[in-house]
């Protein structure tokens, strides 16, 4: 559990800005994967387990649109 | 079966009321200041572009030609991706810098839709072919292409040097572009030639450069001809066949979108794959790390894109304006170095060394924004299976003659002569 007392971490790609380079479901296949038209996408819709987030930081610091967010 | 009437006359000598493009004074020669008259044509570029891209961005950062009509060249990070994220202010109607400005007119659907088009349209042209590019569709031509990368190294047998560009890197792209259109594999050598008149004859006079581009549109008229009596499943009768607002794509769009598919198919990962072999072969400590590690592909793949960025792009301004202390003018061209932008210290530590397990990379090597290399992971599929292929077969090499490597002119960057010793 997280200290406000949530056990996941929010994580987001944003539309607006996802061109659908892929960098995110290369490097971390089991937390983004692509859809039909190769957009990234957060498998689980959005909430990963703390003990993956290291997963979603690495695809938030090689993403070339800066479209991914993590929240806690 | 019926004739496809958008294909019955050559779609070239369609009544055409389009207002003729501008051409510039073709000049040639030395660069007198980099700063204030580059080239990306001349022999000093193409040989290592790098220190002259270092030197103008800490002194310019925006570097200005009167070549080519007139043009600017950007080296900073920021500067590239701005320009490359403004589609407002920066039209991308011509994508490859020379002599010839293509009618206003033109825009935005431009000559080879969607690398040509602008906003709005764009959308449409792209999303037509991204599903056909998904990193799950370009899988399907991965077995094969391994299969084809170790028949090009059995080719190898009794000899101690090859040339990795021509013997090796640059068949791989072509193999795999043809595949996918549905072009008969053996018209690879064709397809060079239209890649060297498309991207390195833009100094060429333009009766003789319209006369080549010419033989490429007649090419792909036969292989739309073949399709349209021989339907199959591939990129030519899907664009045969694809729809835009309810109609049926006009002939020059669809000659157009094969045309880009088969010239930025190419040239580009071909380089790619040299340049990564180059470096390899110069630098035997990242050769064995990557042979004991094959864990340390994908980041070693993005580091080689991001060093090695073999496209440069380019734009045309489309108003007087003054941006970020370049006063410049309507139809200006901008040659959009991505590899400068890869190589600016601001956005990468070590950005000038090659660090093959770089855990942050941002690179712009496909580009930014909405015009993303649409072929994107199949270069990415070609330049892994390529590399793999050859570390597993050819572990130790090195450059049988250093100063015998030659490199590409123009906007796309790669070895073209690249002997290595292999036994």
């Amino acid at each position: 559990m997280l200290p406000d007392g949530k056990n996941t971490v929010d994580v987001e790609i944003d539309p607006g800005r996802c061109q659908g380079h892929g960098r995110c479901y290369d490097l971390v296949p089991e937390l983004f994967g692509e859809d039909e038209e190769g957009y990234g996408r957060v498998l689980s819709g959005g909430p990963v387990p703390p003990d993956q987030e290291a997963g979603a930081r690495r695809a938030v610091l090689n993403c070339p649109e800066r479209a991914i967010a993590t929240q806690p | 079966m019926a004739a496809d009437p958008r294909f019955i006359r050559d779609f070239r000598e369609a009544p055409d009321e389009r207002p003729f493009g501008t051409r510039s004074e073709i000049i040639t020669g030395p660069v007198s200041d980099w700063a204030s008259d580059f080239s990306h044509t001349e022999p000093e570029w193409s040989a290592d572009p790098y220190p002259i891209m270092d030197d103008l961005r800490e002194r310019c950062p925006i570097a200005r030609t009167e070549r080519f009509g007139g043009g600017w060249l950007p080296t900073r990070f920021e500067d590239v991706a701005a320009i490359a994220y403004d589609t407002e202010r920066f039209s991308s109607r011509a994508i490859i810098m020379s002599n010839f400005r293509p009618p206003r007119e033109l825009a935005p659907v431009g000559g080879s839709p969607p690398i040509s088009s602008d906003p709005p349209f764009h959308r449409d042209a792209r999303k037509l072919l991204l599903p056909a590019f998904t990193k799950a569709a370009v899988s399907r031509q991965e077995p094969a292409t391994r299969a084809f990368c170790h028949a090009l190294i059995d080719d190898f047998a009794g000899q101690t040097v090859v040339d990795a560009a021509q013997d090796y890197a640059q068949h791989i792209p072509m193999r795999v572009i043809a595949a996918m259109l549905g072009f008969p594999p053996e018209d690879g050598p064709r397809f060079r030639e239209f890649v060297e008149n498309t991207l390195e004859g833009v100094n060429l006079p333009p009766e003789e450069r319209m006369a080549r581009m010419s033989a490429l549109f007649d090419y792909l008229l036969d292989q739309i001809h073949d399709h349209l009596d021989h339907p199959r499943d591939d990129l030519t009768s899907f664009l045969v066949n694809a729809e835009l607002y309810g109609h049926k794509l006009d002939a020059g769009h669809v000659a157009g979108t094969m045309a880009l598919l088969l010239i930025a198919g190419i040239d580009t990962t071909w380089s790619a794959i040299g340049s990564s072999l180059w470096h390899l072969a110069r630098t035997p400590a990242d050769r064995e790390r990557l042979v004991a590690d094959p864990g340390l592909m994908r980041t070693a793949i993005e580091e080689f894109l991001r060093a090695y960025a073999p496209v440069t792009m380019a734009r045309l301004v489309k108003q007087d304006m003054r941006w970020r202390g370049a006063d410049m003018r309507a139809d200006d061209w901008i040659l959009l170095s991505f590899p400068a932008a890869n190589r600016d210290p601001a956005q990468f530590d070590r950005a000038d060394e090659v660090v093959i397990d770089r855990e942050v990379n941002r690179h712009a090597a496909f580009g930014l924004g909405i015009h993303r290399c649409v072929g994107s992971h199949l270069a990415r599929m070609e330049l892994r299976v390529a590399l793999e292929v050859w570390l597993e077969r050819v572990p130790e090499f090195t450059l049988a003659d250093p100063v015998a490597v030659t490199w590409s002119a123009g906007q796309i960057r790669g070895p073209r002569t690249l002997p290595l010793r292999i036994g």
